[in-house]
């Protein structure tokens, strides 16, 4: 997740009453001691105005959100005599050039050209040469001049010369047209699954509690999409609604059953759907989509007890599969008989993890001048998808648009998902047929005791990882496919806990058409899910 | 009637603009030569000296997927240092070759080898070798495995072995195969023979 930085703020260590005296002493060591600890006393004390009253503010302080077109940023807010306060330096700051002085009760402040004059204990203000009046009186405090935010309304745009929109009860400031429309469609698809249009990039912090999935936007400026509430007529999701409040904006999603989120469209859309009732793995249900990463990073913990996923990266999983473990799936072109017969006879359903290698600003292997690798990945990876749902497999892909992941994101989304298989599609425009690989383990020391260096995470699931490949290279070499099997440093192979396997698709007869050629890919998805079908049994011993 | 002398200096004149014409042609192709040579990016290193010695190359092999062993005379320095990394500039110039089974870029090259203690070996690329690579999985692994094979069989005593890109860690060589991890030669050997 990108954050933008929270402004701290420092006094300048000149601007510190320093200790005036002489030093008498003709020792010359003795001096430059005394210089020395003093020296260091004004070093140590220097951040410490700047860090004691202004400190970053904890999730309960009270802060006001920003959005312009330059920045998003959040201050924090003081309660002085009853109003609401905040630093005018600080609030324009990030807007443009601003300097301000002080001397005595009067603070003249100028923000690129505009010059305005306040008085401490005053509510009259000078700006651009008008009066202003705040709503509450002017303070300075350690040369820091403070204005009441509901004055922010109306002083702003005397300063920027543009329209601002503030809402007050909730502390959110929108400079400009900056706002994020958020519009809703219901899919009545099973599960149904509902969608989440942004006009712009969302990035919120998404946590679900029972019956509820709930994204805290902190740093998009995300507006109300009408109607405060907005209920669906799903027996699964009900109701969504929307709320504003310290600077955040909120979209609760209420359901009847555990849901997850996963992002698509360049994280302009958001899909909410029921998890998968998988008896065999209860943490889907819990956590979804990867919370960080890194599993050695500190954001791994989760501060809210509703199994939040606080500061996530949640490009996760996107499950289309039935939820229903009970009812078999529907036998569209099962191409495998006793596929189907192991689908029916068990009664977990194994989620696979389907990853389209690259995506976004990664675009992989340019196979033609105007087909890139992480296009054809894509297409093959929603094939795959389909072949293996209707083999009873639940899956799961870690993107199903054009976003950027990284390869830590992906081991991590599909570590916490505890899938029974992770599967990464690859293209080449060289060679023939397909190529299958599974990890080639880097040098790692000893693992200690449950745990195992994330670069060799895939270790304990390497064996059963390349019982998969053969199965796979048995079954494409049985529909004469061309097949090569090996090992390769290609992560995230090597940091996924559960077997893992790549398939490179290369072109068949017909030269590069065949891979953008429907047909030729779903001969190779329809290979490698009958593979997977027929080693079923080895990977519910693993998961 | 034309007159004769007129005909001699029309003549003349056509004999001239046919040996221009000659004259010409032969310049263009000099030029030609000339722009093939100044286009040869072929990296311009000391021959190297000492006694020449067969060694084992394993060079890999687009087509059908794997190394290929071949065996070549080379001067090799004495210094186990110097000998990796002319092995390796063997390796390379093979792959440079026109019609090579598995082409690098002519810009490509090994910047140096560091032998460090115990059993480790660091390989620093330069920019071309991997940003000119062709992006793929079996493209990039084959790569990766045909230096290293060649090295461990060749300098004896490397049990792991690092690649750096101009002296930093890469993250990939071309999008697929991971530079950040140490490659153990043993894991390396075994998935070639498997």
């Amino acid at each position: 997740m990108r954050w933008t930085s929270m402004p701290q703020f420092s006094v300048p260590s000149s601007q510190l009453p320093v200790p005036r005296f002489r030093l008498r002493t003709e020792n010359w060591e003795l001096r430059t001691r005394v210089l020395a600890i003093l020296s260091a006393i004004i070093t140590l004390l220097t951040p410490l105005p700047s860090a004691l009253p202004y400190a970053q503010p904890s999730a309960d302080a009270r802060r006001i959100s920003v959005y312009s077109p330059v920045a998003t940023y959040s201050l924090p807010v003081l309660e002085r005599a009853g109003h609401e306060y905040v630093g005018l330096l600080e609030l324009l700051e990030p807007l443009g050039r601003v300097s301000s002085q002080s001397a005595g009760r009067r603070w003249k402040l100028r923000y690129n050209a505009v010059d305005a004059e306040f008085a401490a204990g005053r509510t009259r203000a000078m700006i651009r040469g008008r009066d202003f009046d705040l709503t509450a009186p002017f303070l300075i405090e350690n040369s820091r001049g403070l204005v009441p935010i509901n004055s922010l309304g109306t002083l702003l745009p005397r300063f920027l010369g543009t329209p601002v929109n503030f809402h007050e009860s909730a502390r959110r400031l929108f400079v400009g047209d900056v706002g994020i429309q958020a519009s809703f469609r219901l899919e009545a698809s099973n599960p149904p699954r509902l969608l989440l249009n942004f006009s712009a990039p969302v990035n919120p912090t998404i946590s679900t509690e029972p019956g509820k999935l709930r994204m805290v936007f902190r740093r998009d400026p995300v507006v109300s999409p009408g109607s405060e509430s907005i209920s669906f007529d799903s027996n699964v999701i009900r109701q969504a609604s929307y709320s504003e409040n310290n600077g955040d904006a909120e979209l609760d999603i209420t359901a009847n059953q555990p849901l997850m989120a996963s992002f698509s469209n360049d994280r302009r859309t958001i899909v909410i759907s029921a998890v998968p009732q998988t008896p065999a793995a209860p943490s889907v249900a819990e956590s979804p989509i990867a919370s960080s990463p890194n599993p050695s990073s500190p954001n791994t913990g989760s501060s809210n007890p509703s199994s939040s996923n606080p500061g996530s990266e949640n490009n996760g999983s996107e499950n289309n599969a039935p939820k229903n473990p009970a009812q078999p799936p529907p036998a569209a072109n099962t191409a495998s008989s006793n596929s189907e017969t192991n689908a029916n006879s068990n009664f977990h359903r194994i989620l696979a993890v389907v990853d389209p290698a690259h995506g976004g600003d990664e675009r992989g292997a340019a196979l033609t001048d105007s087909l890139a690798e992480k296009d054809v990945t894509l297409g093959f990876a929603r094939l795959l998808r389909h072949e293996l749902q209707i083999r009873g497999f639940a899956v799961a892909m870690l993107r199903d648009g054009d976003s950027t992941l990284t390869l830590d994101q992906r081991a991590a989304a599909a570590n916490v998902a505890r899938a029974g298989i992770y599967i990464t599609l690859h293209a080449d425009s060289e060679g023939s047929g397909a190529r299958v690989y599974t990890a080639l383990l880097p040098v790692e020391g000893p693992s200690n005791g449950a745990f195992h260096p994330w670069n060799a995470a895939q270790a304990p699931a390497l064996p059963v990882s390349r019982i998969v490949s053969a199965a796979i290279l048995a079954e494409m070499t049985k529909r004469e496919f061309p097949v090569r099997a090996s090992s390769a440093s290609l992560r995230p192979l090597n940091n996924v806990s559960m077997p893992a396997v790549a398939v490179e698709l290369a072109p068949g007869t017909d030269g590069i058409a065949d891979l953008t050629s429907a047909n030729y890919q779903q001969r190779a998805a329809a290979a490698i899910a009958d593979a997977v079908a027929s080693v079923r049994d080895r990977l519910m011993v693993q998961q | 009637m034309i007159p004769r002398h007129l005909l001699i200096g029309v003549a003349a004149l056509l004999l001239l603009v046919v040996s221009m014409g000659i004259y010409l042609r032969h310049m263009r192709r000099q030029a030609r030569e000339f722009d093939s040579l100044a286009a040869d990016e072929f990296p311009v290193a000391p021959p190297a000296s000492g006694p020449t010695e067969t060694v084992t190359l394993y060079v890999a092999d687009d087509g059908a997927g794997a190394l290929r062993a071949r065996y070549a005379k080379i001067p090799l320095p004495g210094g186990r240092q110097q000998r990796a990394e002319e092995l390796l500039r063997a390796l390379l110039r093979i792959y440079q070759q026109p019609g090579a089974p598995h082409p690098l870029a002519p810009a490509a090259d090994i910047r140096s080898i560091f032998l460090v203690d115990p059993g480790a070996a660091v390989i620093d690329l330069n920019a071309a070798f991997a940003d000119q690579h062709r992006s793929g999985v079996l493209s990039e692994q084959l790569t990766v495995n045909s230096l290293v094979e060649t090295l461990a069989v060749n300098v004896p005593g490397i049990q792991r072995v690092n690649i750096l890109v101009e002296g930093k860690t890469r993250e990939t060589l071309a999008g697929h195969a991971d530079l950040t991890e140490t490659f153990d030669v043993t894991t390396i050997v075994q998935a070639g023979s498997r």
